[in-house]
């Protein structure tokens, strides 16, 4: 079974057509990317898979459940981290996490996730202060330890690192590596072409609402005679 | 073009958008057909007031006074039955049955006061409604003064105190099917005025605190970046809506009730200094009547809050939530106004129909028409808004299974000639569905 199977999903706003006709197919525990230039589709192909669009036309399943008839089965097995994400500003970081793991699970089980989400976040005692005095990082490494705590089927990640500096980026990439290598399938995008051939079995490419392009990394850059992601992103755009 | 006007321009364009324009013209519209509601009140005032006469008194004073009578009002009914003459009032809208009673003239001349009975025939409790009524008091003074003149020109009393006073008025006002003997209906509508003031102001300020908390919980959702987070926990969509519409009610209440109290002492202390006790006339509330009081409000709360939570729907940020309470507070204001001023019985239809169709109006209603034992337009009332917040409710979480919720426009594989106004091209959308 796929993680994902996404088949022929057409997304229209009013008259203009985001996302043309694309399928693809995640395998189960696999990390996969989608990159593309700015305005292609691949933050509304993220958000109609995390149930927050709908469908235009064609067929998602996620893990074999219909997106479209069963949205609320869908959002048990999938969590989704968007680009700009903000966490309850007048919540501490601790209550925060606390807030989410009680939709997933409850006692002695929705404790354990809030250690788990703690130890993913690491931010030590800020953990008690408010979300509102969060920098950037701080509050990116909570939102990534909201959304894998809990140890979805499917993790969408989008923009994963967007804004972090060196550090923040990495500690987050090598939580997101762990946590694909425990099983969560992990669906991602990002502009960070480095990132992507780092964190990715395998990518596709999206441009103007179709896809261009889809591969393991050495084979993108082996069909492109490229030496890394970034050189095959500029040759199929600009092809 | 300047660097001011440029400016100035781009925050025209900015502020000027159909989601803050429509709803002051819907609302302008509105205050303009009220107009229409108050218009007739300068009518009733140039007209004579309608009266019912009964004279049993054949003396020359009584004659004077029925002179005046005569002279400044139109008497519906002259004869001597108390039930026809009421009857012949309700038939013509009259507002006062005098009777003179067979020792008038001789009392006064015998220099004691001259008692006029009347009775008032009161239609509505809003201050307009007395304005008839103070018409045909005003002939009781004409009446007076013209005895006066007539003791002092025919010189037929010597006796100071009776000619500067020679009439009493012994009232008695019935209204909504009480008699209410020794009062006045000004002081009647004062009264009651001044009770069913509190729902009013509670209602809109529940309305302002309540609703501006629910416009605010979705502006703030969306400009923190945490409603799309929520959107894909596992909750269902009613759930989040019911859980906000239930914390705001809430919170909503706990101000009403600090407000309440705040305004049951000060109605306390303004009550204390009238003489007036409400309940021996039988104007007052039982339990089941609070309880009824309770449901109306408890059901126009829901109802501005689920029709807070639409409008937060197409509110993109905390600052845009700020002005978006606003027509609902205004929607709150019409029936404020409106019952202040009359009473619901005394309005034209349409007016009616109006106060009616707004949930707001109900428990701005109830004390009133409870005061008077009128349950049916209570209950009609709390059925309608029940009907109208679920409604309401139905709408804001099919909403909330929009695109709508965050991205402010319609998807739809067709295209949209409304796609710039997003409520239109959902209705145009579902109609669509519907027809085919």
């Amino acid at each position: 079974m796929y993680a994902v199977e996404v088949k022929d999903l057409v997304k229209n706003y009013g008259s203009f057509q985001a996302i043309k006709g694309i399928s693809f197919k995640v395998r189960e525990g696999e990390v996969y990317g989608l990159i593309g230039p700015n305005g292609a589709g691949k933050t509304t192909a993220l958000r109609i898979l995390s149930t927050l669009l709908e469908i235009t036309a064609g067929e998602i399943k996620i893990y074999g459940i219909d997106l479209r008839q069963k949205p609320d089965e869908v959002r048990r097995i999938i969590s989704y981290l968007p680009e700009d994400a903000g966490a309850y500003k007048n919540l501490t970081g601790r209550s925060y996490l606390k807030f989410i793991a009680q939709f997933f699970a409850e006692g002695e089980q929705a404790k354990e996730l809030v250690s788990r989400g703690l130890e993913i976040a690491n931010l030590d005692k800020r953990i008690d202060d408010k979300v509102e005095t969060y920098s950037k990082g701080m509050a990116r490494r909570l939102l990534v330890a909201r959304a894998l705590m809990i140890k979805p089927k499917l993790a969408i990640l989008d923009e994963l690192t967007s804004g972090l500096d060196v550090i923040n980026a990495q500690e987050i990439r090598r939580t997101v590596k762990l946590f694909a290598s425990q099983g969560t399938t992990m669906l991602l995008s990002s502009h960070n072409m480095l990132e992507v051939e780092l964190l990715c079995d395998r990518i596709t490419l999206i441009n103007d609402g179709e896809i261009v392009a889809e591969g393991t990394p050495d084979e993108l850059k082996e069909r492109y005679g490229a030496k890394n992601i970034e050189e095959v992103f500029v040759k199929v755009v600009s092809e | 073009m300047s660097s001011l006007s440029k400016i100035a321009k781009k925050e025209i364009k900015e502020l000027l958008t159909p989601a803050t324009i429509i709803p002051i013209i819907v609302i302008a519209i509105l205050f303009a057909s009220l107009g229409n509601v108050f218009g007739g009140v300068g009518d009733q005032l140039s007209e004579p007031p309608k009266i019912a006469l009964i004279n049993n008194d054949s003396g020359l004073l009584s004659q004077v006074a029925y002179a005046v009578l005569d002279q400044g009002a139109d008497i519906v009914y002259e004869g001597d039955n108390v039930q026809n003459a009421l009857n012949a009032l309700d038939d013509e809208g009259g507002v006062s049955l005098f009777i003179i009673p067979g020792d008038f003239t001789s009392d006064i001349l015998a220099n004691r006061t001259g008692t006029i009975e009347a009775y008032w025939v009161m239609r509505g409790a809003g201050i307009l409604d007395t304005i008839p009524g103070s018409a045909a008091d005003a002939l009781l003074d004409n009446v007076a003064r013209a005895i006066s003149a007539t003791l002092i020109t025919y010189d037929m009393s010597d006796n100071a105190s009776i000619i500067l006073n020679p009439t009493q008025l012994s009232e008695t006002t019935i209204f909504k099917g009480k008699e209410m003997v020794g009062i006045s209906p000004p002081t009647i509508a004062g009264v009651i005025s001044q009770q069913a003031l509190v729902m009013p102001l509670i209602v809109v300020m529940m309305i302002i605190y309540a609703g501006s908390i629910v416009i605010t919980s979705m502006g703030t959702e969306k400009e923190n970046k945490t409603l799309e987070t929520l959107l894909t926990m596992p909750v269902s969509r009613t759930s989040i809506v019911f859980g906000k519409l239930l914390g705001a009610a809430v919170v909503g209440l706990i101000m009403a009730a600090i407000y309440m109290l705040g305004m049951g002492y000060y109605f306390n202390s303004l009550m204390a200094s009238t003489s007036i006790d409400l309940a021996q006339y039988g104007l007052t509330l039982d339990l089941l009547d609070y309880v009824l009081v309770g449901i109306s409000l408890f059901a126009a709360l829901v109802f501005a809050l689920a029709l807070c939570m639409i409008l937060g729907i197409f509110t993109k940020n905390y600052k845009a939530a700020q002005t978006m309470t606003m027509p609902v507070t205004f929607l709150a204001l019409i029936p404020m106004v409106i019952t202040l001023m009359t009473d619901f019985d005394t309005l034209p239809l349409a007016a009616k129909t109006l106060v009616f169709a707004i949930p707001f109006s109900h428990p701005m209603m109830a004390i009133r028409m409870l005061m008077f034992d009128d349950y049916s337009l209570v209950l009609a009332g709390i059925a309608y808004s029940t009907i109208m917040a679920l409604v309401v409710m139905f709408i804001a979480v099919t909403l909330f299974k929009k695109d709508i919720l965050l991205t402010g426009r319609v998807a739809s594989a067709e295209t949209t000639k409304y796609s710039r106004w997003p409520l239109l091209a959902l209705m145009q959308r579902m109609f669509t569905k519907r027809r085919r």
